[in-house]
């Protein structure tokens, strides 16, 4: 029960030639929302698929909740995926459900459960997620980007996961709804203990919803910690990242409040 | 490691003052309270102009779904908040109660359903509009092809020589293999049909006449052209409609590229250069097929067989074969193009579109021989 919610050591992911990690070790604990950040091409969304056993890596280890995805067998590889969530880039909502039936469709596959309970979650998912309720019953295609995402996120939130993966959940969202994601990523930290992983380049979001920040550079986790500590670390890539005029705006909205 | 998940079992007492209490216990989460969701409902069913207490002390975990059951409940009263409320609520539940609370609303499941019968009318109107706007819309499109056509050949620079070239390629060239195969199977068999049949006249020496004309006249080039809709027909669609669902086409057309020029054109040049070289090659080895079973069945050597070729089977034939060809590339790769540009929204829809491509393609294929046809009755050859 106490083994942390992920912990890689020693990982190393290449394609081909390019290594894109190599030694990394990263420790979350439960409960914990860790922010993951780094520039464009440092592997962050490698590093989330890798650990959801998207991506072969090529050494190091992987334990999410003390177990290896990729050493486990059918049924108990199932039952640890059913335990996260995970919220893709653009959504990767099926492009041939309703949004209704998207986010029933891992419902159905793992859990048997009456029709009536199933609607009323997909309509509670829908509603916390910050939908309308005509929503539900739209194709993916009819949405907006922002809409499909929150839709994507009701959907990964399904099975009421303990952990979650979000892979730029903010990006593409206006500033009101943004600030309602994090709130919610908080509201659903503070009453299910929930973990979340998020890799996010939305400076409020560091500020507003994570615990941790963790900063990928030079193949490796270079920094890892609150972000006032992280913020102090002496790189030239965090130190343009966090006093930058984006930077230094979002630490000022954050000391007003 | 996964804990086991214990039932959710709940209690109900009614007070003196005919108030209900609800007491849970165990695990309510989502894999639990499935199997007391009907029992529950009909406790609300009951409760209703009453005040409800729902006491949570034996709870040992609870999720969105417990607390959406247990908030639906307590709604489905309507008593007084003074009164009617949530007790013993364990640490960090509240704010899930608050938090459920506040999205309690239902949602719609999936697209209204319709009376079977306007379906049936809708969708009859709808396929009437269709028919007629798609039959428009591709003769535009043939136009827009033309108009491109025109300007290339105004300005020839304009051709994409590279895309074309790996069309041809990927459209020709590797397709000489399983054209070539089929149709020197389809050659052999034609001859062997031929001569067992004709052998019951004593006319087994116009198999080779029946070979001849049916290779050149027919088989070569309508294989060839069923096989290049099935095979770069579709492609096209494919390719070209998932450009288009990643709005790759909307892209070129915001940075000033015609994408019927970069698309279209490429695709269509390709494929009628490349056909009619396929098609003499499918002519090639269907008589190779023809010749080898007449040799081993009929014991007519090879070299009778093409001497007797040259005499009997004017060249006309292998002009009426060949010149339908680039006509039937023209429509297969317009047809793929143009359903390519038609797909919209879902992954389901570019399958749907590739389908209806090699349909309509094979469709105007033979439709377009039939009418050759007809025109070479007419002119006698």
């Amino acid at each position: 029960m106490s083994a942390p919610a992920i912990e890689i050591r020693g990982l190393k992911n290449a394609f081909g030639p390019q290594v894109i990690h190599e030694n990394l070790d990263l420790a979350i604990e439960r409960g914990e929302v860790v922010g993951i950040v780094g520039g464009s091409g440092t592997g962050k969304s490698v590093l989330l698929r890798t650990i959801v056993g998207l991506n072969q890596r090529t050494a190091g280890s992987v334990k999410v909740f003390g177990e290896d995805p990729d050493e486990l067998d059918g049924a108990a590889r199932s039952a640890l995926e059913r335990r996260w969530g995970v919220l893709f880039q653009d959504g990767a909502l099926f492009s041939s459900l309703t949004v209704a039936q998207n986010v029933m469709a891992p419902m159905r596959e793992h859990l048997r459960l009456p029709r009536a309970l199933m609607d009323d979650v997909a309509g509670l998912k829908i509603a916390m997620a910050g939908l309308p309720p005509d929503a539900g019953a739209k194709y993916p295609s009819e949405l907006s980007g922002g809409m499909r995402k929150r839709a994507a996120l009701a959907r990964a939130l399904a099975l009421d996961p303990e952990l979650i993966f979000l892979d730029e959940p903010t990006a593409g969202l206006d500033p009101i709804g943004a600030a309602a994601f994090d709130q919610l990523i908080l509201d659903l930290k503070q009453s299910l203990g929930l973990t979340v992983f998020m890799v996010t380049h939305d400076l409020d979001s560091l500020h507003t919803a994570c615990d941790r920040i963790a900063v990928l550079a030079e193949k490796r986790v270079i920094a890892i910690g609150p972000l006032d500590k992280v913020a102090q670390t002496d790189h030239p890539w965090i130190r343009e990242y966090f006093s930058g005029p984006r930077g230094r705006l979002a630490a000022q909205a954050q000391a007003a409040q | 490691m996964a804990e086991t998940v214990r039932d959710a079992r709940f209690e109900v007492d009614e007070t003196a003052t005919g108030d209900m209490r609800l007491s849970v216990f165990g695990d309510w989460v989502l894999a639990s309270v499935g199997k007391i969701d009907a029992g529950l409902r009909d406790v609300a069913e009951r409760s209703l102009d009453r005040q409800m207490i729902i006491d949570l002390a034996g709870v040992e975990r609870i999720d969105t779904a417990g607390a959406f059951v247990l908030q639906r409940t307590m709604q489905a009263c309507g008593g007084r908040t003074d009164v009617s409320q949530f007790q013993n609520i364990p640490a960090g539940a509240d704010l899930l109660l608050s938090r459920v609370g506040r999205s309690m609303s239902p949602c719609d499941i999936e697209p209204r359903p319709v009376n079977a019968f306007v379906l049936m009318l809708n969708r009859l109107g709808m396929g009437a509009e269709d028919a007629y706007l798609n039959a428009a819309r591709f003769f535009t499109f043939v136009s827009l092809v033309f108009g491109a056509l025109g300007r290339l050949a105004l300005d020839p620079r304009r051709l994409r020589v590279v895309s074309t070239v790996h069309h041809m390629e990927e459209a020709g060239l590797n397709a000489v293999p399983i054209v070539g195969l089929m149709s020197f199977m389809i050659g052999a068999v034609v001859a062997f049909m031929g001569a067992r049949i004709l052998s019951q006249f004593g006319a087994e020496v116009l198999t080779v006449e029946l070979v001849g004309i049916a290779v050149l006249r027919e088989f070569a080039v309508l294989l060839t052209a069923i096989l290049i809709a099935g095979r770069s027909g579709s492609a096209f669609t494919a390719a070209i409609g998932s450009m288009k669902l990643r709005e790759e086409i909307d892209a070129m057309r915001t940075l000033g590229l015609d994408p019927n020029e970069v698309l279209i054109l490429p695709r269509v040049l390709a494929l009628v250069t490349m056909t009619p070289l396929l098609v003499f090659v499918a002519m090639l080895l269907g008589l190779t097929g023809g010749l080898l079973v007449i040799w081993f069945a009929l014991d007519v050597s090879p070299s009778l067989f093409l001497s007797r070729t040259q005499d009997v089977v004017v060249l006309s034939h292998f002009w009426v074969g060949i010149i339908k060809a680039p006509v039937f590339a023209f429509a297969i790769a317009v047809i793929g193009c143009h359903q390519g540009f038609l797909v919209s929204g879902s992954a389901e829809s570019l399958g749907q579109r590739t389908t209806l491509a090699v349909v309509q393609s094979i469709f105007t294929v033979i439709l377009l021989d039939a009418v050759f046809a007809m025109i070479f009755l007419e002119l006698g050859v």
